[in-house]
Protein backbone atom coordinates (compact mmCIF):
# COMPACT_ATOMS: atom_id res chain seq x y z
CA UNK A 1 0.00 0.00 0.00
CA UNK A 2 1.28 3.65 -0.62
CA UNK A 3 -0.82 6.47 -0.08
CA UNK A 4 -0.36 9.59 -1.94
CA UNK A 5 2.17 11.97 0.31
CA UNK A 6 0.42 14.01 2.56
CA UNK A 7 -0.77 17.69 1.34
CA UNK A 8 -0.38 20.80 3.34
CA UNK A 9 -3.98 21.64 3.51
CA UNK A 10 -6.62 19.62 2.31
CA UNK A 11 -8.55 18.82 -0.99
CA UNK A 12 -10.90 21.72 -1.18
CA UNK A 13 -14.51 19.52 -1.52
CA UNK A 14 -15.20 21.30 -4.69
CA UNK A 15 -11.96 19.66 -6.33
CA UNK A 16 -12.54 16.31 -5.31
CA UNK A 17 -14.29 15.12 -8.42
CA UNK A 18 -11.14 13.88 -10.76
CA UNK A 19 -11.65 14.96 -14.49
CA UNK A 20 -12.38 12.44 -16.66
CA UNK A 21 -9.34 10.90 -18.30
CA UNK A 22 -11.17 9.33 -21.55
CA UNK A 23 -11.10 11.67 -25.27
CA UNK A 24 -14.38 13.35 -24.45
CA UNK A 25 -13.47 16.64 -26.24
CA UNK A 26 -13.60 14.78 -29.13
CA UNK A 27 -17.20 14.70 -30.05
CA UNK A 28 -17.90 18.80 -29.16
CA UNK A 29 -14.57 18.98 -31.62
CA UNK A 30 -16.55 17.22 -34.33
CA UNK A 31 -19.50 19.04 -33.74
CA UNK A 32 -18.14 22.67 -33.95
CA UNK A 33 -16.75 21.75 -37.11
CA UNK A 34 -19.54 20.23 -38.61
CA UNK A 35 -22.42 22.52 -37.82
CA UNK A 36 -19.81 25.41 -38.52
CA UNK A 37 -19.63 24.40 -41.80
CA UNK A 38 -22.77 23.80 -42.85
CA UNK A 39 -23.92 27.01 -41.84
CA UNK A 40 -21.00 28.58 -43.57
CA UNK A 41 -21.52 26.66 -46.33
CA UNK A 42 -25.52 27.29 -46.10
CA UNK A 43 -24.96 30.88 -46.05
CA UNK A 44 -22.72 31.33 -48.83
CA UNK A 45 -25.21 29.47 -50.86
CA UNK A 46 -28.09 31.05 -49.95
CA UNK A 47 -26.75 34.47 -50.80
CA UNK A 48 -24.92 33.39 -54.04
CA UNK A 49 -28.66 34.00 -55.73
CA UNK A 50 -27.07 31.71 -58.92
CA UNK A 51 -26.78 28.09 -59.84
CA UNK A 52 -29.71 26.81 -57.79
CA UNK A 53 -31.85 25.81 -60.95
CA UNK A 54 -30.53 23.06 -63.32
CA UNK A 55 -33.59 22.10 -64.96
CA UNK A 56 -35.33 20.35 -64.22
CA UNK A 57 -33.82 20.51 -60.72
CA UNK A 58 -34.35 23.11 -57.92
CA UNK A 59 -31.94 23.23 -55.02
CA UNK A 60 -33.39 22.40 -51.61
CA UNK A 61 -31.91 26.03 -50.00
CA UNK A 62 -34.34 27.73 -52.85
CA UNK A 63 -37.60 25.36 -52.43
CA UNK A 64 -40.25 26.81 -52.37
CA UNK A 65 -38.73 29.90 -54.97
CA UNK A 66 -41.08 32.25 -53.16
CA UNK A 67 -39.82 35.75 -55.49
CA UNK A 68 -40.78 36.88 -58.98
CA UNK A 69 -37.00 36.63 -59.22
CA UNK A 70 -36.78 33.32 -58.85
CA UNK A 71 -34.56 31.23 -61.86
CA UNK A 72 -37.59 28.80 -61.39
CA UNK A 73 -40.55 30.61 -59.73
CA UNK A 74 -42.84 28.46 -57.33
CA UNK A 75 -45.39 30.73 -55.84
CA UNK A 76 -44.22 34.95 -56.72
CA UNK A 77 -45.56 36.14 -53.56
CA UNK A 78 -42.78 39.00 -53.45
CA UNK A 79 -42.81 40.49 -56.76
CA UNK A 80 -40.21 42.71 -58.96
CA UNK A 81 -39.03 44.50 -55.63
CA UNK A 82 -37.21 41.86 -54.28
CA UNK A 83 -33.68 42.25 -55.71
CA UNK A 84 -32.14 39.44 -53.01
CA UNK A 85 -31.96 36.18 -52.88
CA UNK A 86 -34.90 34.60 -52.74
CA UNK A 87 -33.26 32.00 -50.43
CA UNK A 88 -33.40 34.37 -47.64
CA UNK A 89 -37.36 34.13 -48.11
CA UNK A 90 -37.55 30.76 -46.77
CA UNK A 91 -34.29 29.66 -45.16
CA UNK A 92 -35.04 31.05 -42.33
CA UNK A 93 -37.73 28.41 -42.07
CA UNK A 94 -35.56 25.25 -41.88
CA UNK A 95 -32.82 27.34 -39.69
CA UNK A 96 -35.26 28.12 -37.35
CA UNK A 97 -36.82 24.43 -36.75
CA UNK A 98 -33.09 23.08 -36.28
CA UNK A 99 -32.15 26.07 -34.42
CA UNK A 100 -34.88 24.92 -31.77
CA UNK A 101 -34.75 21.04 -32.78
CA UNK A 102 -34.30 19.27 -29.60
CA UNK A 103 -31.40 17.73 -30.57
CA UNK A 104 -29.38 20.07 -32.03
CA UNK A 105 -30.06 22.38 -29.11
CA UNK A 106 -28.46 19.45 -27.06
CA UNK A 107 -25.55 19.28 -29.55
CA UNK A 108 -24.82 23.26 -29.63
CA UNK A 109 -25.26 23.90 -25.96
CA UNK A 110 -22.42 21.07 -25.28
CA UNK A 111 -20.02 22.35 -28.37
CA UNK A 112 -20.52 25.79 -28.63
CA UNK A 113 -21.82 26.98 -25.06
CA UNK A 114 -20.10 24.14 -23.05
CA UNK A 115 -22.72 24.18 -20.96
CA UNK A 116 -21.68 21.23 -20.03
CA UNK A 117 -18.90 20.53 -22.73
CA UNK A 118 -19.44 16.48 -21.74
CA UNK A 119 -21.14 14.63 -19.01
CA UNK A 120 -19.51 14.97 -15.43
CA UNK A 121 -16.94 17.87 -16.83
CA UNK A 122 -17.64 21.55 -15.67
CA UNK A 123 -19.81 23.67 -17.48
CA UNK A 124 -18.40 26.79 -18.65
CA UNK A 125 -20.05 29.66 -16.97
CA UNK A 126 -20.54 30.99 -13.49
CA UNK A 127 -24.27 31.48 -13.44
CA UNK A 128 -26.59 29.18 -15.10
CA UNK A 129 -30.64 29.79 -16.21
CA UNK A 130 -30.76 27.40 -19.10
CA UNK A 131 -33.93 27.40 -21.19
CA UNK A 132 -35.88 29.56 -18.16
CA UNK A 133 -35.15 32.84 -19.19
CA UNK A 134 -35.06 35.11 -22.05
CA UNK A 135 -33.28 34.66 -24.31
CA UNK A 136 -33.54 30.46 -24.59
CA UNK A 137 -37.05 30.59 -23.20
CA UNK A 138 -37.58 31.57 -27.02
CA UNK A 139 -36.75 27.42 -27.85
CA UNK A 140 -40.52 26.82 -27.00
CA UNK A 141 -41.11 27.90 -30.06
CA UNK A 142 -40.22 24.90 -31.73
CA UNK A 143 -43.20 23.60 -32.44
CA UNK A 144 -44.11 26.62 -34.65
CA UNK A 145 -41.03 25.60 -36.92
CA UNK A 146 -42.22 22.09 -36.70
CA UNK A 147 -45.56 23.20 -38.37
CA UNK A 148 -43.79 25.62 -40.61
CA UNK A 149 -41.74 22.72 -42.00
CA UNK A 150 -44.64 20.59 -43.25
CA UNK A 151 -45.88 23.02 -45.89
CA UNK A 152 -42.15 23.27 -47.36
CA UNK A 153 -41.94 19.46 -47.42
CA UNK A 154 -44.79 19.46 -49.65
CA UNK A 155 -42.41 21.29 -51.73
CA UNK A 156 -39.54 19.40 -51.51
CA UNK A 157 -41.50 16.15 -52.56
CA UNK A 158 -43.20 18.66 -55.62
CA UNK A 159 -39.47 19.38 -56.57
CA UNK A 160 -38.46 15.89 -56.68
CA UNK A 161 -41.42 15.18 -59.17
CA UNK A 162 -40.74 17.28 -61.02
CA UNK A 163 -37.53 16.30 -61.41
CA UNK A 164 -38.83 13.67 -63.33
CA UNK A 165 -40.13 15.93 -66.22
CA UNK A 166 -37.11 17.31 -68.59
CA UNK A 167 -37.16 19.27 -71.50
CA UNK A 168 -37.72 15.96 -73.49
CA UNK A 169 -40.36 14.56 -71.51
CA UNK A 170 -40.30 11.88 -68.97
CA UNK A 171 -36.94 11.05 -67.41
CA UNK A 172 -34.91 10.20 -64.29
CA UNK A 173 -31.40 11.52 -64.16
CA UNK A 174 -29.06 11.30 -60.73
CA UNK A 175 -30.23 14.79 -59.90
CA UNK A 176 -33.85 13.31 -59.53
CA UNK A 177 -32.42 10.26 -57.20
CA UNK A 178 -30.54 13.02 -55.20
CA UNK A 179 -33.47 15.22 -54.74
CA UNK A 180 -36.23 12.33 -54.08
CA UNK A 181 -33.34 11.05 -51.44
CA UNK A 182 -33.37 14.84 -49.66
CA UNK A 183 -36.83 15.41 -49.48
CA UNK A 184 -37.22 11.28 -47.53
CA UNK A 185 -34.95 12.58 -45.30
CA UNK A 186 -36.21 15.65 -44.84
CA UNK A 187 -39.66 13.93 -44.26
CA UNK A 188 -37.77 11.29 -41.43
CA UNK A 189 -36.39 14.52 -39.87
CA UNK A 190 -39.28 16.22 -39.44
CA UNK A 191 -41.38 13.08 -38.49
CA UNK A 192 -38.98 12.34 -36.11
CA UNK A 193 -39.15 15.33 -34.52
CA UNK A 194 -40.26 16.17 -30.19
CA UNK A 195 -42.99 18.06 -30.75
CA UNK A 196 -44.63 16.40 -33.85
CA UNK A 197 -44.38 13.13 -31.31
CA UNK A 198 -46.05 15.18 -28.67
CA UNK A 199 -48.88 16.92 -31.11
CA UNK A 200 -49.41 13.84 -32.88
CA UNK A 201 -50.31 12.25 -29.84
CA UNK A 202 -47.97 12.18 -26.71
CA UNK A 203 -49.91 14.77 -24.74
CA UNK A 204 -52.76 12.47 -24.28
CA UNK A 205 -52.80 10.41 -21.16
CA UNK A 206 -55.56 8.46 -22.37
CA UNK A 207 -54.34 6.51 -25.14
CA UNK A 208 -57.33 3.87 -24.91
CA UNK A 209 -59.55 7.08 -25.65
CA UNK A 210 -57.48 7.70 -28.60
CA UNK A 211 -56.68 4.68 -30.78
CA UNK A 212 -55.57 6.19 -34.19
CA UNK A 213 -53.58 9.25 -32.18
CA UNK A 214 -51.77 6.28 -30.07
CA UNK A 215 -51.18 4.52 -33.18
CA UNK A 216 -49.71 7.61 -34.43
CA UNK A 217 -47.35 7.94 -31.51
CA UNK A 218 -46.08 4.44 -31.56
CA UNK A 219 -44.76 4.79 -35.32
CA UNK A 220 -43.47 8.28 -34.75
CA UNK A 221 -41.77 6.85 -31.03
CA UNK A 222 -39.62 4.63 -33.61
CA UNK A 223 -38.72 7.51 -35.71
CA UNK A 224 -38.15 9.70 -33.04
CA UNK A 225 -35.43 7.16 -31.00
CA UNK A 226 -33.34 8.09 -34.26
CA UNK A 227 -33.47 11.70 -34.64
CA UNK A 228 -30.34 12.62 -33.87
CA UNK A 229 -29.05 10.31 -36.25
CA UNK A 230 -31.44 11.73 -38.57
CA UNK A 231 -30.69 14.95 -37.99
CA UNK A 232 -26.80 14.58 -38.95
CA UNK A 233 -27.94 12.23 -42.01
CA UNK A 234 -30.43 14.99 -43.45
CA UNK A 235 -28.30 17.82 -42.52
CA UNK A 236 -25.63 16.13 -45.10
CA UNK A 237 -28.32 15.15 -47.23
CA UNK A 238 -29.40 18.65 -47.79
CA UNK A 239 -25.74 20.70 -48.39
CA UNK A 240 -24.65 17.77 -50.69
CA UNK A 241 -28.08 18.31 -52.73
CA UNK A 242 -27.46 22.00 -52.86
CA UNK A 243 -23.87 21.05 -53.88
CA UNK A 244 -25.36 18.57 -56.95
CA UNK A 245 -27.75 20.79 -58.03
CA UNK A 246 -25.31 23.47 -58.36
CA UNK A 247 -22.09 21.63 -59.58
CA UNK A 248 -24.59 20.44 -62.31
CA UNK A 249 -26.16 24.43 -62.98
CA UNK A 250 -21.97 25.56 -63.30
CA UNK A 251 -21.32 22.90 -65.65
CA UNK A 252 -18.86 21.57 -63.48
CA UNK A 253 -20.43 18.35 -63.55
CA UNK A 254 -23.01 16.63 -65.82
CA UNK A 255 -25.75 15.34 -64.58
CA UNK A 256 -26.24 11.41 -65.81
CA UNK A 257 -29.26 10.71 -67.75
CA UNK A 258 -30.64 6.63 -66.56
CA UNK A 259 -33.29 6.58 -69.03
CA UNK B 1 -4.34 -15.27 -12.06
CA UNK B 2 -4.61 -12.84 -9.56
CA UNK B 3 -3.73 -9.24 -10.89
CA UNK B 4 -3.21 -5.80 -9.14
CA UNK B 5 -4.82 -2.63 -9.85
CA UNK B 6 -3.70 1.04 -8.67
CA UNK B 7 -6.86 2.41 -7.03
CA UNK B 8 -6.67 5.61 -6.49
CA UNK B 9 -9.28 6.51 -3.59
CA UNK B 10 -10.63 9.87 -2.20
CA UNK B 11 -10.58 9.57 1.33
CA UNK B 12 -12.01 12.41 3.49
CA UNK B 13 -15.14 14.00 5.15
CA UNK B 14 -16.95 17.34 4.93
CA UNK B 15 -13.76 19.24 6.24
CA UNK B 16 -11.50 18.19 3.29
CA UNK B 17 -9.77 14.99 1.86
CA UNK B 18 -7.71 13.51 -0.58
CA UNK B 19 -6.86 10.65 -3.10
CA UNK B 20 -4.95 7.84 -1.65
CA UNK B 21 -3.36 4.81 -3.62
CA UNK B 22 -3.54 1.51 -3.12
CA UNK B 23 -2.41 -1.60 -4.86
CA UNK B 24 -5.33 -4.20 -5.00
CA UNK B 25 -5.01 -7.87 -6.22
CA UNK B 26 -8.16 -8.82 -8.41
CA UNK B 27 -9.74 -11.83 -10.98
CA UNK B 28 -11.24 -12.10 -13.47
CA UNK B 29 -15.05 -11.39 -13.03
CA UNK B 30 -14.99 -9.42 -10.35
CA UNK B 31 -16.72 -5.90 -10.34
CA UNK B 32 -14.96 -3.04 -8.54
CA UNK B 33 -17.27 -3.19 -5.94
CA UNK B 34 -15.41 -6.42 -5.05
CA UNK B 35 -12.06 -4.80 -5.63
CA UNK B 36 -13.11 -2.18 -2.86
CA UNK B 37 -13.96 -4.84 -0.37
CA UNK B 38 -10.74 -6.79 -1.03
CA UNK B 39 -9.19 -3.37 -0.17
CA UNK B 40 -11.55 -2.82 2.85
CA UNK B 41 -10.99 -6.41 4.10
CA UNK B 42 -6.90 -6.28 3.55
CA UNK B 43 -5.33 -2.65 3.97
CA UNK B 44 -8.52 -0.07 4.69
CA UNK B 45 -11.41 -1.90 7.30
CA UNK B 46 -12.52 1.46 7.69
CA UNK B 47 -13.25 2.55 3.96
CA UNK B 48 -16.71 4.00 3.94
CA UNK B 49 -18.46 3.29 1.15
CA UNK B 50 -22.14 2.75 1.24
CA UNK B 51 -23.45 -1.18 -0.72
CA UNK B 52 -26.45 -3.49 -0.69
CA UNK B 53 -27.36 -5.40 -3.55
CA UNK B 54 -24.05 -5.82 -5.84
CA UNK B 55 -27.02 -6.78 -8.31
CA UNK B 56 -27.32 -2.88 -9.67
CA UNK B 57 -30.86 -2.49 -7.93
CA UNK B 58 -30.67 -1.01 -4.72
CA UNK B 59 -28.77 2.21 -6.38
CA UNK B 60 -26.85 2.35 -3.30
CA UNK B 61 -22.96 2.00 -4.79
CA UNK B 62 -23.15 5.13 -7.30
CA UNK B 63 -19.76 6.72 -6.95
CA UNK B 64 -17.38 8.54 -9.85
CA UNK B 65 -15.27 6.40 -11.71
CA UNK B 66 -12.27 7.50 -13.01
CA UNK B 67 -14.47 10.97 -13.73
CA UNK B 68 -17.49 9.35 -14.56
CA UNK B 69 -20.35 8.75 -12.51
CA UNK B 70 -21.63 5.22 -12.50
CA UNK B 71 -22.59 2.02 -9.88
CA UNK B 72 -19.39 0.37 -8.79
CA UNK B 73 -21.38 -3.14 -8.57
CA UNK B 74 -21.72 -2.66 -12.19
CA UNK B 75 -18.64 -1.70 -13.13
CA UNK B 76 -16.80 -4.83 -14.30
CA UNK B 77 -12.99 -4.76 -13.97
CA UNK B 78 -12.17 -5.96 -17.44
CA UNK B 79 -14.44 -3.08 -18.64
CA UNK B 80 -12.06 -0.71 -16.78
CA UNK B 81 -7.96 -0.23 -18.38
CA UNK B 82 -6.11 -1.51 -15.16
CA UNK B 83 -2.98 -0.70 -16.67
CA UNK B 84 -3.96 3.00 -15.39
CA UNK B 85 -4.26 3.98 -11.61
CA UNK B 86 -8.76 3.73 -11.19
CA UNK B 87 -9.70 6.68 -9.39
CA UNK B 88 -12.55 6.48 -7.77
CA UNK B 89 -14.29 9.06 -5.88
CA UNK B 90 -17.70 10.03 -3.90
CA UNK B 91 -20.56 12.05 -6.34
CA UNK B 92 -19.52 15.51 -6.50
CA UNK B 93 -23.24 17.16 -6.37
CA UNK B 94 -24.26 15.89 -2.75
CA UNK B 95 -22.28 16.64 0.74
CA UNK B 96 -19.66 14.58 1.38
CA UNK B 97 -20.08 12.29 4.57
CA UNK B 98 -17.58 10.14 5.10
CA UNK B 99 -14.56 8.92 2.15
CA UNK B 100 -17.17 7.42 -0.96
CA UNK B 101 -20.63 8.04 0.98
CA UNK B 102 -22.77 11.10 0.39
CA UNK B 103 -25.59 12.65 1.96
CA UNK B 104 -28.32 12.69 -0.45
CA UNK B 105 -30.87 13.89 1.55
CA UNK B 106 -31.39 16.50 -1.37
CA UNK B 107 -33.11 14.24 -2.94
CA UNK B 108 -35.58 13.11 -0.40
CA UNK B 109 -36.66 17.27 0.04
CA UNK B 110 -37.42 16.94 -3.60
CA UNK B 111 -39.40 13.90 -3.49
CA UNK B 112 -41.75 15.60 -0.39
CA UNK B 113 -42.96 18.31 -2.86
CA UNK B 114 -43.80 16.36 -5.46
CA UNK B 115 -47.42 16.25 -5.77
CA UNK B 116 -48.68 13.05 -5.13
CA UNK B 117 -51.12 11.13 -7.16
CA UNK B 118 -54.97 11.95 -7.50
CA UNK B 119 -57.36 9.85 -9.00
CA UNK B 120 -60.99 11.00 -9.86
CA UNK B 121 -63.82 9.70 -7.21
CA UNK B 122 -64.70 5.99 -7.64
CA UNK B 123 -67.03 4.60 -10.35
CA UNK B 124 -70.25 3.79 -9.39
CA UNK B 125 -68.89 0.39 -9.15
CA UNK B 126 -65.95 1.36 -6.78
CA UNK B 127 -63.62 0.20 -9.43
CA UNK B 128 -60.89 2.17 -11.25
CA UNK B 129 -60.19 0.51 -14.64
CA UNK B 130 -57.03 1.26 -17.01
CA UNK B 131 -56.33 -0.49 -20.36
CA UNK B 132 -52.77 -1.34 -20.90
CA UNK B 133 -52.00 0.63 -23.14
CA UNK B 134 -52.88 3.29 -21.30
CA UNK B 135 -50.31 2.55 -18.84
CA UNK B 136 -47.24 0.75 -20.99
CA UNK B 137 -45.62 4.27 -21.35
CA UNK B 138 -44.99 4.96 -17.43
CA UNK B 139 -43.95 1.68 -16.86
CA UNK B 140 -40.43 2.77 -18.34
CA UNK B 141 -39.84 5.52 -15.43
CA UNK B 142 -41.18 3.16 -12.51
CA UNK B 143 -37.66 1.03 -13.19
CA UNK B 144 -35.86 4.01 -11.62
CA UNK B 145 -33.43 2.63 -8.35
CA UNK B 146 -32.93 6.13 -6.92
CA UNK B 147 -29.54 5.67 -7.45
CA UNK B 148 -29.46 9.66 -8.16
CA UNK B 149 -26.85 9.21 -10.65
CA UNK B 150 -28.49 11.92 -12.49
CA UNK B 151 -28.90 13.76 -10.13
CA UNK B 152 -25.41 13.95 -9.91
CA UNK B 153 -24.14 14.34 -13.45
CA UNK B 154 -26.72 17.32 -14.06
CA UNK B 155 -24.63 20.17 -14.46
CA UNK B 156 -27.55 22.46 -13.63
CA UNK B 157 -26.58 21.65 -9.32
CA UNK B 158 -23.43 19.59 -10.18
CA UNK B 159 -21.60 22.75 -11.17
CA UNK B 160 -24.25 25.64 -9.85
CA UNK B 161 -24.95 24.52 -6.35
CA UNK B 162 -27.38 27.71 -5.82
CA UNK B 163 -29.69 25.73 -8.37
CA UNK B 164 -30.63 23.31 -6.01
CA UNK B 165 -33.42 25.34 -4.33
CA UNK B 166 -35.10 25.77 -7.52
CA UNK B 167 -34.60 22.50 -9.48
CA UNK B 168 -36.05 18.90 -8.85
CA UNK B 169 -33.40 17.36 -11.25
CA UNK B 170 -33.53 14.47 -14.02
CA UNK B 171 -34.68 11.74 -11.22
CA UNK B 172 -37.62 13.78 -10.04
CA UNK B 173 -38.93 14.77 -13.45
CA UNK B 174 -38.65 11.20 -14.40
CA UNK B 175 -41.30 11.07 -11.33
CA UNK B 176 -43.46 14.02 -13.02
CA UNK B 177 -44.21 12.42 -16.39
CA UNK B 178 -44.95 9.48 -14.51
CA UNK B 179 -47.88 11.01 -12.92
CA UNK B 180 -48.66 13.72 -15.56
CA UNK B 181 -48.86 10.65 -17.79
CA UNK B 182 -50.95 8.35 -15.68
CA UNK B 183 -54.26 7.67 -16.75
CA UNK B 184 -56.16 8.33 -13.62
CA UNK B 185 -54.25 11.53 -12.16
CA UNK B 186 -55.61 14.38 -12.07
CA UNK B 187 -53.63 16.36 -10.72
CA UNK B 188 -52.23 19.00 -12.95
CA UNK B 189 -48.18 20.21 -12.25
CA UNK B 190 -47.36 21.88 -14.80
CA UNK B 191 -46.98 25.35 -13.49
CA UNK B 192 -45.19 23.86 -10.57
CA UNK B 193 -42.78 22.85 -13.02
CA UNK B 194 -42.45 25.81 -14.79
CA UNK B 195 -42.05 28.21 -11.69
CA UNK B 196 -40.49 26.38 -8.71
CA UNK B 197 -38.69 22.73 -10.09
CA UNK B 198 -36.86 24.46 -12.76
CA UNK B 199 -37.77 22.68 -15.68
CA UNK B 200 -36.98 25.23 -17.61
CA UNK B 201 -33.33 25.18 -16.46
CA UNK B 202 -32.00 21.82 -18.19
CA UNK B 203 -30.89 22.46 -21.42
CA UNK B 204 -31.67 18.90 -22.48
CA UNK B 205 -27.94 17.68 -22.60
CA UNK B 206 -28.92 14.19 -21.70
CA UNK B 207 -26.58 13.36 -19.34
CA UNK B 208 -28.58 12.07 -17.26
CA UNK B 209 -29.83 9.26 -20.03
CA UNK B 210 -26.33 8.59 -20.23
CA UNK B 211 -25.59 7.42 -16.51
CA UNK B 212 -28.84 5.72 -15.87
CA UNK B 213 -27.97 2.35 -14.59
CA UNK B 214 -31.98 1.46 -16.13
CA UNK B 215 -31.73 2.81 -19.90
CA UNK B 216 -34.26 4.91 -18.35
CA UNK B 217 -35.22 7.52 -21.36
CA UNK B 218 -34.76 10.03 -19.45
CA UNK B 219 -34.30 13.07 -21.66
CA UNK B 220 -36.24 11.87 -24.40
CA UNK B 221 -39.23 10.13 -22.91
CA UNK B 222 -39.50 12.41 -19.50
CA UNK B 223 -38.31 15.38 -19.91
CA UNK B 224 -38.99 16.64 -23.18
CA UNK B 225 -42.50 15.51 -23.15
CA UNK B 226 -43.12 16.98 -19.37
CA UNK B 227 -41.87 20.38 -21.65
CA UNK B 228 -44.06 19.99 -24.60
CA UNK B 229 -46.69 19.93 -21.94
CA UNK B 230 -45.87 23.03 -20.49
CA UNK B 231 -45.51 24.84 -24.20
CA UNK B 232 -49.03 23.25 -24.50
CA UNK B 233 -50.24 25.54 -21.17
CA UNK B 234 -48.16 28.41 -21.56
CA UNK B 235 -46.05 29.07 -24.43
CA UNK B 236 -48.43 28.16 -27.48
CA UNK B 237 -50.67 30.85 -28.44
CA UNK B 238 -52.98 29.16 -30.65
CA UNK B 239 -53.48 26.65 -28.51
CA UNK B 240 -54.19 29.10 -25.69
CA UNK B 241 -56.93 30.56 -27.86
CA UNK B 242 -58.41 27.11 -28.61
CA UNK B 243 -58.91 26.64 -25.14
CA UNK B 244 -60.83 29.54 -24.58
CA UNK B 245 -63.24 29.18 -27.55
CA UNK B 246 -64.11 25.24 -26.66
CA UNK B 247 -63.55 26.01 -22.65
CA UNK B 248 -61.61 22.77 -22.63
CA UNK B 249 -58.37 23.73 -21.27
CA UNK B 250 -54.85 22.91 -22.98
CA UNK B 251 -54.59 19.09 -20.95
CA UNK B 252 -55.46 16.42 -23.16
CA UNK B 253 -57.32 13.16 -21.19
S1 LIG C 1 -30.78 16.58 -19.77
FE1 LIG C 1 -31.45 18.16 -18.32
S2 LIG C 1 -31.86 17.08 -16.43
FE2 LIG C 1 -30.65 15.70 -17.72
S3 LIG C 1 -28.55 16.07 -17.07
FE3 LIG C 1 -28.94 17.42 -18.81
S4 LIG C 1 -29.63 19.37 -17.93
FE4 LIG C 1 -29.76 17.81 -16.31
S1 LIG D 1 -33.55 7.82 -13.24
FE1 LIG D 1 -31.89 6.34 -13.57
S2 LIG D 1 -30.03 7.46 -12.95
FE2 LIG D 1 -31.76 8.58 -12.13
S3 LIG D 1 -32.02 7.84 -10.06
FE3 LIG D 1 -33.38 6.62 -11.36
S4 LIG D 1 -32.18 4.84 -11.98
FE4 LIG D 1 -30.73 6.33 -11.13
S1 LIG E 1 -36.78 18.83 -35.12
FE1 LIG E 1 -35.51 17.99 -33.60
S2 LIG E 1 -36.89 17.90 -31.98
FE2 LIG E 1 -38.11 18.86 -33.43
S1 LIG F 1 -24.86 -2.36 -4.53
FE1 LIG F 1 -26.95 -2.17 -5.10
S2 LIG F 1 -26.80 -1.04 -6.92
FE2 LIG F 1 -24.73 -1.43 -6.47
Amino acid sequence: MSAVAPQASPTPIAARAPQRVDAWWVRPVLTVIVLAAFVVYATWAGMQNAYYWADPYLSPFYSPCLAANCAHSDVALFGDWWKWSPAILILWAPGGFRLTCYYYRKAYYRAFVWAPPACAVPDARAKYYGESRFPLILQNVHRYFFYLSIPILVFLWWDAFRAFRFADGFGMGVGTLVLLANAALLSLYTLSCHSCRHVCGGGVDRFSKHPTRYRLWKRLTVLNERHSQIAWVSLFGVALTDLYVRLVAMGTIHDLRLF
Amino acid sequence: MARVAKLRIWRGDASGGQLHDYDVPWEEGMVLLDVLHVLQATQAGDLAVRWNCKAGKCGSCSAEVNGKPRLMCMTRMSSLDTTQPITVAPMKTFPVMRDLVTDVSFNFEMAKRVPAFKPPPRPPDGKYRMMQEDIDRVQEFHKCIECFLCQDVCHVIRDHPENKKVFAGPRFFVRYAALEMHPLDTNDRRELLKEQMGLGMCNITKCCTEVCPEGIKITDNAIIPLKERVVDEFFDPVRWVWSKVTGGGSKEG
